[in-house]
């Protein structure tokens, strides 16, 4: 689960992280008070989108006036932000943050996240801040310092210290920038995250240690003991066909094609959109509703499927287990007297008592093609499109 | 032989008298699996599908002699159970669980490493369909009736997908020695490396079958090790062609994050190691027959 990142900054901020001082806003006029609130003479005025990379898209706007910080409020609230992350669609913008301008003397970058490899979790520091993190893998290397935490212990303050002089921060900056590091590190192991990145982390004019950027995401599976991070979901930044799923305990994530996929298991899921690929087709979703495929599951992801204008064919590829064909088919049966589908629907069982399924199936009314193989239901799939 | 299990390993239940642990249990004994007990605290002395029920691994064990343990215990509570049973001396541990947040699996890893290699119980999963040797035994919630009893080791991540290749390989005549889900999770007990290296020692698996997916280092490191460590040959297939960078394809594991972590990157670099690419799923089958085929 992502937050956004006024959410994310004051998380740090509860583990010692030095955040600028800022308020939420939801109108222009909202925001002109925030700023007056503030005081000062400069403002950064920034969309809330679940997204990086605003800058760029015209999200963030420094502001001289309180007037002009309702001005720029006013630009971004409402309006849909297109950056390199968001995909084409964009993110809705219905908060903007309002922030107290930081004299910026040094930016850095800092990440935390698992490493798969070493099954550990692992800091990653660059003097490179302000670009994305594959950027300055790219233009520099060199610069990268990468320090693995023992979970059992925690970050030790020498581990911190190194990174630490690791980014040519001055003697006078350690013990600050070490602490910066660990209450870093803190959040991401005490809130169950899988992702905390304050880019950039600034070192001010005035010698203050700054998380300027901060995005966090957390680990869906954890948010069972971690109340206060699952109240963070904010589902209009996500997109409402996946929202739909999520709520119903459906693995389900959109895409571009126009073949509707309706498959029990992640792995035969992709294996099956695989498939239709290399028949010439383009996915329109990858939708897993289980291994169990219960016949309930099967209904709302026949909903589901149908709310998608852009799908034009179905395609139902079920490997049932103890879970049996012929129950399936009876759960595809039952969907489709509730759901009215206007699309050709190509239905391929296999596993346990498959010719049952599939008796089942053709007894009934439903109007279908019937396919045995993976490669013969995604070949019948592409070709019913043309119909 | 087989790896992991065979008809005489002994096999507990944690989490037995629960609706899911009853059911399996079942049919684990229909199929020839020798289960001896189970374990859910609290219920210790009492008898569940005419087996006793024991409130630690611990007793469990002392009182049977199991070596090898199947959870059924909710995701909360799932890294407690699995440590049980590492320290109860279980040698091999399934875990089917579905939603291990991923601090709790590192905790388990690091737990583990208090174990000397030859003592270190083998724990497989989470968020799999388990093991099964066709023939004698399945630790696990397959459909056991799909998979005939032979040669070829199956490692994947997926259940459904697995099942997908047993049925494949039996409508050739092909059989398996065992089978074993690793699962979909980013970290998780056994490595694709770490099953071959077990498969390699098999003297009754011929060769094997890594079925693959987006996402993390491992099918990639296991092509290493079968490069610089392993006479059989190992096939692969790795599945999400289709799928968009960042984007979690169902298993918590199936994210694009880095290079190498695409299904083509990973199937190029499976070739350099020498690994023969299915290159579909529907001749995952095919693959390995002809890959039989061509051994002298």
């Amino acid at each position: 689960m992502d937050i956004h990142e006024y959410q994310a900054k004051k998380i740090l901020s509860g583990f010692g992280v030095t955040i600028p001082r800022g308020g939420i806003a939801y109108s222009p006029e909202n925001a002109e008070n925030k700023a007056r609130e503030l005081g000062g003479s400069k403002w950064v005025v920034k969309a809330q989108i679940h997204s990086g990379a605003r800058g760029k898209a015209g999200g963030i706007i420094v502001c001289e006036s309180a007037l002009e910080v309702a001005q720029a409020a006013d630009k971004l609230l409402g309006k849909k932000l297109v950056t390199n992350q968001t995909g084409p669609e964009g993110k809705i913008t219905n908060r903007v943050y309002i922030e107290e301008a930081t004299e910026i003397k040094k930016e850095l970058y800092l990440g935390l996240v698992f490493d798969r490899s070493s099954e550990s979790i692992m800091v990653v520091a660059s003097t490179e801040g302000g670009m994305s993190v594959e950027e300055i893998s790219k233009k520099k290397p060199e610069t990268i310092i990468r320090s693995k935490i023992e979970v059992a212990v925690g970050m030790q303050k020498f581990q911190a210290r190194e990174i630490a002089f690791g980014l040519k921060i001055e003697p006078k900056l350690i013990a600050r920038a070490a602490d910066t590091i660990i209450g870093c590190y803190r959040a991401f192991s005490e809130l169950d995250a899988t992702m905390v990145e304050v880019n950039p982390l600034v070192i001010s004019n005035q010698d203050q240690i700054l998380a300027l950027d901060c995005k966090m995401s957390f680990d869906n599976n954890a948010l069972f003991r971690r109340n206060q991070v699952s109240e963070l979901r904010d589902k209009t930044q996500e997109n409402v066909n996946e929202v739909y799923a999520s709520d119903r305990g459906l693995n389900y994530v959109s895409l571009e094609g126009n073949i509707g996929n309706i498959i029990n298991g992640a792995g035969l899921a992709m294996a099956s959109m695989d498939m239709i690929k290399l028949a010439g087709g383009e996915p329109a979703n990858f939708l897993d509703v289980g291994g169990g495929a219960t016949p309930e599951k099967i209904v709302k992801a026949f909903k589901l499927i149908s709310m998608d204008e852009k799908v034009k064919v179905i395609l139902v590829n079920i490997f049932a287990g103890i879970n049996r064909c012929d129950w399936v088919a009876e759960g595809i049966v039952q969907a489709l007297q509730k759901i009215e589908i206007k699309v050709p629907l190509v239905i391929r069982l296999a596993g346990t008592n498959v010719e049952k399924g599939n008796k089942i199936l053709k007894e009934s009314k439903i109007n279908y093609i019937e396919a045995n193989t993976l490669e013969d239901a995604a070949n019948k799939a592409v070709k019913a499109l043309g119909k | 032989m087989s790896v992991l299990i065979d008809k005489k390993t002994k096999i507990i239940i944690q989490g037995f008298t629960g609706k899911m642990g009853s059911f399996h249990a079942e049919e684990m004994i229909k199929y020839g699996s020798n289960i001896v007990g189970g374990v859910t605290p609290g219920k210790g002395g009492m008898k569940h599908l005419n087996l006793p029920v024991f409130n630690t691994v611990k007793e469990a064990v002392s009182n049977t002699g199991a070596t090898a343990s199947i959870l059924f215990v909710p995701p909360a509570f799932a890294a407690d159970s699995a440590m049980e049973s590492a320290d109860a001396g279980i040698k091999t541990c399934v875990a089917i669980v579905d939603g291990i947040p991923s601090h709790d699996m590192i905790k388990i890893k690091r737990y583990m490493r208090r174990y000397s290699r030859k003592e270190k119980m083998t724990l497989v999963g989470p968020n799999c369909a388990g093991v099964i040797s066709p023939g004698k035994a399945m630790l696990g919630i397959m459909p056991g009736h799909i998979y005939k009893e032979g040669k070829v080791g199956i490692i994947g991540r997926s259940g459904t997908l697995g099942y997908e290749a047993a049925q494949q390989l039996k409508n050739l005549n092909i059989g398996v020695s065992t089978s074993v889900g690793i699962g979909g999770d980013p970290i998780n007990g056994s490595s694709f490396k770490d099953i071959l290296e077990k498969f390699e020692e098999d003297n009754e698996t011929e060769a094997v079958l890594m079925i693959g997916e987006i996402g993390g280092p491992q099918e990639v490191a296991a092509g290493k090790f079968a490069k610089e460590n392993m006479k059989k040959p190992v096939i692969a297939y790795i599945a999400g062609l289709t799928a968009p960078k960042g984007r979690v394809m169902g298993h918590a594991g199936a994210i694009v994050s880095a290079y190498g972590e695409s299904a083509v990157e990973k199937v190029e670099l499976l070739k350099e190691c020498g690994v023969t690419i299915s290159k579909n799923p529907s001749v995952m089958g095919e693959t390995v027959k002809s890959a039989l085929n061509s051994r002298t």
